[in-house]
């Protein structure tokens, strides 16, 4: 503590930029000591649950998609899985691959978007990514065609990367022609070089010495790593099926946010890059393995700031893993499964981009949902982000307030908070009275 | 500050309620993204800046829809900095799937999300941006497609109309060799009666349209639901099939009320006593 100034003051964020939807950030600083750290999350609440019920089953995959326009796939492919878990429908071997293909091409897309356009900036003290291109003519350039192959990958599959059209419960609406998938493969295989180019241009990032004590929370699939389904595990030892995991992770109501917080065991968690990460890595393919090793991260990372390396990395995956499930391309006949219904509860998890993923649905014998729960990865992340702001806070009370409101927005874009996803984001006030 | 800088036309991206997919169209029009930001000056877009140039603005894009008090002070104040004002999305051109809380009976659907809907602060209903200001123009689509908000940028450049179909998904079918699933009766679909722009994207992989562009110039919704249950579409499914991401358009709401029985809508649309 340098100065008497600094000793009271309140830093707030007012729509905290390069996070997609509404929310505010607001530290109290009292004494020297942070009295008060809040996300308020203002975006207008929709309703998504409530619109839900009554709805046929075979909905819920459009409709949830509407929830977040940068994460559709997470949303469509949650709800397939619940439905499908519901009404006892099983999914042919065919159909899952295609998903995870379409996913990946979401991942890279996200990822992408994130790195370069929304993230980089911070640490390169750039207003935004045009500020960026303008100082590293090239750089945002890659970024964009990776983004771009992302979309191909999502256009090709899903028909196009916003809300895409082919999803249904059951499988897809048509299956992409052999020749149409084949297609990919060679933009995938620039696009990996691109990922490989990207994890070492953020290597070389300034990042502040942050050792974070996170519960991380991820889904484990066997012999991969995880995006299209999978149990919950902690890095505390638990591992749960989906529908125990649901029960565990309680959502609270509170004034201040329109998006629920989610507690697991009455504890915060972590869940998203750092977590499948820490708790994955050794899932990791080769070539992904090794980009992180040569990026200097470890097994586990607990540096938030380093998440654009890991996000990084997980480009490279993704990316890689596009490319063998490319190769091993199939047709699926029938697209889908015939999707009957049948009366009961069901519950899907999946990796969508910025973390866990769950749905919950109880239909009836007609197929008429009775009730929808719906708990995304920001409501999850929300306790964790503010405990990071905390300690970004309590370590940077000497910066001045745009500089202390800058590390603040940082801190939250680490995590990549969807707030249209979790009602869903910023606007900081740093009050020092 | 560069002569540059003065002289570019000013682009401003404003959020209502939604879910970022329209204003993530302009980002991904990734090979054209840089040239339209030396084109023109982003005076504001929290989803890609943190950079905020006070208005007025040359060209305003609004997504989302109304649904607080804030939103509809805020819209007014977009307006009145905005040169013109361009809607991006099915959201701000008809109230996006979150008008589904107007047919419903207010304080229902917050009390079946929230614990404490007291907390809230939302309006009952969820509005289009031309219910609150004048409009210059609507895009639509949900989402909208990226190259027809490249062509308006384009256009407003160039002080001129955008060049924007206002047929129908049908046409666009035709166009691009698909069978009518209409009259094949594979399934329901609105393309007869939804406008243009998609390029006839589920059609071509095999399912009705939806709707999600709205309403096409002059749809006969009843003509086209009276067909469908000649062919033995339910009256509770096309309704529906109505009640999505435009369910607030006045021909698609009106349609969709006459289409269900009453005891089919009932069953739709929850009440307050389906709720409780």
């Amino acid at each position: 503590m340098t100065h008497g100034a600094n000793r009271n003051r309140t830093v707030s964020a007012e729509g905290v930029a390069r996070v997609e939807g509404e929310g505010s950030l607001r530290v109290v600083v009292h004494d020297g000591t942070v009295s008060d750290v809040s996300l308020d999350i203002f975006e207008p609440p929709r309703y998504f649950e409530a619109m839900l019920v009554g709805r046929h089953f075979s909905e819920a995959p459009d409709i949830t998609a509407r929830i977040c326009g940068i994460c559709p796939v997470a949303y469509q492919l949650t709800a397939c899985s619940a439905m499908e878990d519901a009404a006892g429908i099983v999914v042919s071997d065919r159909v899952q691959r295609l998903r995870r293909l379409l996913y990946c091409g979401e991942w890279i897309q996200s990822h992408a978007l994130h790195v370069y356009l929304l993230h980089a900036p911070d640490f390169l003290n750039c207003q935004d990514a045009v500020e960026l291109a303008e100082r590293e003519p090239g750089v945002i350039e890659r970024g964009l065609a990776l983004k771009r192959t992302g979309n191909l990958i999502m256009e090709t599959v899903g028909g196009r990367s916003i809300h895409p059209v082919n999803v249904r419960v059951g499988g897809f609406y048509s299956a992409p022609e052999a020749t149409a998938i084949a297609a990919l493969k060679v933009p995938l295989e620039r696009a990996r070089d691109e990922a490989l180019a990207t994890v070492r241009w953020v290597a070389g990032f300034d990042f502040p010495d942050v050792n974070a004590s996170y519960r991380f929370v991820a889904l484990r699939q066997d012999g991969r790593y995880a995006i299209d389904g999978g149990r919950p595990i902690s890095s505390d030892g638990l591992d749960v099926t989906p529908q125990h995991f649901s029960e565990l992770s309680v959502e609270e109501h509170v004034a201040r946010s329109t998006a629920l917080h989610a507690r697991l065991d009455g504890r915060s968690y972590l869940t998203g890059p750092l977590a499948r990460y820490s708790l994955n890595q050794h899932l990791l393919p080769d070539v992904a393995r090794e980009a992180a090793r040569d990026a200097g991260l470890a097994d586990t990372c607990v540096n938030p700031f380093q998440s654009i390396v890991v996000r990084a990395v997980e480009l490279v995956f993704a990316c890689d893993e596009g490319l063998r499930l490319v190769a091993e391309y199939e047709p699926p006949a029938p697209a889908a499964a015939e999707a009957v219904a049948r009366a009961g509860t069901g519950t899907g998890v999946t990796e969508a981009p910025r973390g866990l993923l769950l749905h919950q649905y109880e239909i009836d014998g007609e197929g008429n949902i009775v009730r929808a729960r719906i708990m995304p990865p920001t409501s999850q992340n929300q306790l964790t982000i503010e405990e990071d702001l905390r300690r970004v806070v309590e370590g940077g009370l000497d910066l001045n307030d745009d500089d202390l409101r800058w590390r603040c927005e940082q801190a939250v874009r680490n995590h990549d908070p969807c707030i249209s996803c979790a009602a869903h984001f910023l606007d900081l006030k740093v009050e020092r009275s | 500050m560069s002569v540059d800088t003065v002289l570019r036309p000013t682009l401003a991206v404003w959020k209502f309620a939604s879910c970022d997919g329209c204003q993530l169209s302009l980002l991904d029009l990734e090979p054209e993204l840089l040239a339209i930001t030396r084109a023109v000056r982003v005076a504001h877009f929290t989803e890609m800046t943190r950079a905020h140039v006070e208005g007025p603005y040359d060209v305003s894009l609004v997504e989302g829809s109304i649904t607080t008090e804030d939103d509809a002070a805020r819209i007014v104040e977009v307006r009145a900095q905005s040169r013109y004002l361009v809607t991006i999305g099915a959201c701000a051109a008809t109230g996006g799937i979150q008008a589904l809380r107007n047919f419903v009976e207010p304080g229902v659907f917050p009390a079946m999300v929230y614990a404490h809907p007291e907390y809230l602060r939302a309006l009952d209903t969820s509005t289009p941006v031309s219910a609150h200001v004048a409009v210059d123009y609507e895009l639509r689509g949900c989402p909208i497609d990226r190259f027809e908000l490249l062509e308006v940028i384009l256009a407003l450049l160039a002080h001129r109309r955008p060049i924007i179909a206002s047929h129908s998904v049908c046409q666009e079918c035709k166009a691009r060799g698909t069978v009518c699933l209409v009259v094949t009766g594979e399934c329901a679909c609105l393309g007869p009666v939804t406008r243009a722009g998609c390029h006839a994207l589920c059609p071509s992989v095999g399912r009705g349209c939806f709707g999600c562009f709205g309403p096409s110039e002059g749809a006969n919704v009843d003509a086209l639901m009276e067909w469908l249950r000649w062919h033995d579409h339910d009256g509770r499914s096309l309704n529906r099939l109505l009640q999505t991401f435009n369910a607030a358009a006045p021909v698609f709401r009106d349609a969709a009320v006459k289409v269900a029985t009453p005891k089919q809508r009932s069953a739709s649309v929850p009440t307050t006593k389906e709720s409780t």
